[in-house]
């Protein structure tokens, strides 16, 4: 089960709505956190800690694209290749995060360091093609800038 | 023309509440609780404003129908979701600029009698996340936000609910489901939010960028306010410009701004001395037009009759290189993997519809598939639960209508003539 502090910190959202099923999507954020992706048992606890079907919390789960069903590599690069990134060379970036760190999308390189999503805009199209690593922003984004960003993510 | 919306925002420390301040940030809140909600409701009404999340809702009429319900508590919704592609013009509002969009939520919250306000801000965004987080505590501390505002015995309460990553949230009713805790699936109307939204009670859900406005109405008067821009369609616009420009970025300027002059004057022109050949004038939902059709202003009224609309205000530039059977290709991934299921016409049809683009694109395209895109289209438009099929089919009949040929030559001859 979640220890005392998460489960404060449930308790302390729910009480910013009118409804205890409002910390729904704040809470399965919080399991995600805390356990790196949305196993069975974190929704189960999310389930109970809600006193909300299971069911219902993993059919609400699932309908979110920012909410993970099998575990993720230590970083998770989020690559957009909406129609701005898209004309400005984000698939051929899709090619080269193969090439070079042998991750594909929905998929987690072997060393387990990177996990790779598609992203459907993320609102960098000024400065597209543009990612996001863990919650940072990276745009303008080059083969050669890739590198160097993801230097620093271990 | 005076900055509105993106005023101070070079500043590095735009977003602390001291600078916002020092620039005259929350006189208009002040102000606004010396006057009585009735009076501040006409200038909003006289200032023409109308919703800038895409629809152009004349926002004074929707708080008279909120306001106009008996039922109590009542709820305010800033829209922040900015799914649309192409779009990010609330993103400097958010991060640079918290406190005016919280300072015209007091204000709205004054205006509306509603006490509590969420900012549902899409998953994507978690650095405005932070932000928005330390803005609103900023607020409370120095008593623009709590149970007794600016010790006149107002109340208003903001929090941050996040989204998880699912377009079809950004539409009003799914993301009242989206805050109740379900998966945002839209909702029947009516009954209307602003009867019967959020918790079953009076809920007005607002753009980041229409509240902003706020501030600037209350201080210097609706009549002013309407002075910029076209009769119909008044005040500033933020545009968010991207594509093939020199210099793509948002653009704060007077609402009905020639989408020429957007391009050429303020986006800087097309990249790399190439041609324009089409653009995406409001975010991927609105048909594309055609590079002779630029001449033509940016604002509700006047983008319907140029065969488009002004949605978001998020400019796509496609240049001579780009192929338009592409485009259209990735805009129906996206339309197919953010429907919300709810209903079969775009549920199946944008499916359908990506599919046959996919072969199209990959030189498998068979004799009769561009008839075949034109009437799936035709037989998604106008049937869907709510406007996102009804954008999805627009998309592909405004580029069968402008690119016909580039289609069948996929088809006919099995490749593609272009760069990207
Ligand atoms: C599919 C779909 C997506 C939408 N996405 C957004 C959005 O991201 N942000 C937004 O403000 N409005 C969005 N809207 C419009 C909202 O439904 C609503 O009209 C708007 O938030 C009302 O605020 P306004 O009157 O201030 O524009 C969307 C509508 C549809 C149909
Ligand atoms: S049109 Fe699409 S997104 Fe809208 S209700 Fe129907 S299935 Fe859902
Ligand atoms: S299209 Fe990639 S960030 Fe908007």
């Amino acid at each position: 089960m979640f220890n005392e502090t998460v489960l404060k910190e449930i308790n302390e959202i729910r009480a910013k709505y009118p409804d205890r099923r409002s910390a729904l999507l704040p809470s399965l954020y919080i399991a995600q956190r805390e356990f790196g992706w949305l196993s069975h048992e974190a929704m189960q606890f999310v389930a109970r800690t809600l006193n909300l079907p299971e069911a219902e919390v993993r059919g609400t789960a699932s309908f979110y694209a920012m909410f993970k069903h099998k575990p993720v590599g230590r970083n998770l690069i989020q690559l957009c290749t909406n129609v701005s990134c898209m004309i400005l060379g984000s698939e051929g970036l899709l090619d080269f995060l193969n090439k070079r760190y042998g991750v594909e999308p929905d998929g987690t390189s072997g060393d387990g360091r990177f996990s790779l999503v598609i992203m459907e805009c993320i609102g960098a199209c000024g400065t597209a093609p543009a990612m996001l690593v863990n919650t940072d922003f990276h745009d303008n984004l080059t083969e050669q800038r890739i590198e160097e960003i993801l230097e620093k993510y271990k | 023309m005076e900055k509105i919306l993106l005023k101070n925002i070079d500043n590095p420390n735009s977003a602390d509440i001291n600078e916002y301040i020092k620039v005259g940030g929350y006189g208009s809140l002040s102000k606004a609780l010396n006057m009585q909600p009735k009076e501040i409701l006409e200038e909003v009404k006289k200032s023409g404003l109308r919703g800038r999340g895409g629809a152009g809702f004349p926002t004074g009429m929707k708080w008279s129908f909120a306001i106009a319900d008996p039922n109590f508590p009542k709820y305010l919704l800033c829209n922040a979701d900015e799914g649309e592609p192409g779009t990010f013009k609330d993103r400097p509002i958010l991060e640079k600029n918290p406190h005016l969009l919280i300072e015209g939520m007091a204000i709205s919250g004054y205006v509306l009698g509603s006490e509590f306000g969420y900012v549902y801000l899409r998953g994507e965004y978690p650095y405005a996340k932070d932000v928005l987080n330390k803005a609103i505590k900023q607020a409370h501390e120095k008593n623009y936000l709590g149970d007794n505002i600016l010790g006149k015995g107002i109340r208003f309460h903001l929090a941050v609910y996040q989204g998880a990553g699912a377009y079809i949230c950004g539409e009003e009713t799914a993301l009242i489901e989206s805050i109740e805790g379900r998966k945002g699936q839209p909702r029947n109307k009516p009954p209307f939010p602003v009867n019967a939204g959020a918790w079953g009670l009076p809920t007005i859900v607002n753009n980041v960028e229409t509240l902003s406005n706020l501030p600037y109405i209350v201080e210097a008067g609706g009549e002013a306010y309407s002075k910029t821009g076209n009769k119909d369609c008044s005040g500033p616009k933020l545009f968010c410009v991207s594509g093939c420009v020199n210099k793509p970025g948002v653009f704060e300027l007077p609402m009905g701004t020639s989408l020429r002059d957007i391009i050429y004057k303020h986006a800087g022109g097309i990249k790399d001395g190439k041609k324009l050949k089409a653009v995406i004038p409001g975010g991927i939902s609105t048909p594309v037009l055609p590079a002779d059709s630029i001449d033509c202003a940016m604002d509700f009224v006047s983008m319907p009759k140029a065969g488009s609309m002004l949605g978001s205000g998020a400019v796509i530039v496609m240049d001579e290189s780009v192929c338009m059977v592409r485009v259209t290709h990735r805009a129906l991934k996206f339309f197919e993997h953010e429907s919300c299921g709810k209903c079969v016409p775009c549920r199946e049809g944008t499916e359908w519809l990506r599919k046959i683009l996919e072969r199209i694109e990959n030189g498998k395209g068979r004799e009769g598939d561009v008839e075949l895109l034109s009437d799936v289209a035709g037989n998604i438009s106008g049937k869907t639960f709510c406007p996102l099929g009804d954008g999805a089919a627009g998309v592909v009949m405004g580029m069968l209508k402008h690119f016909r040929n580039e289609f069948e030559e996929h088809v006919k001859n099995g490749n593609c003539k272009f760069q990207i």
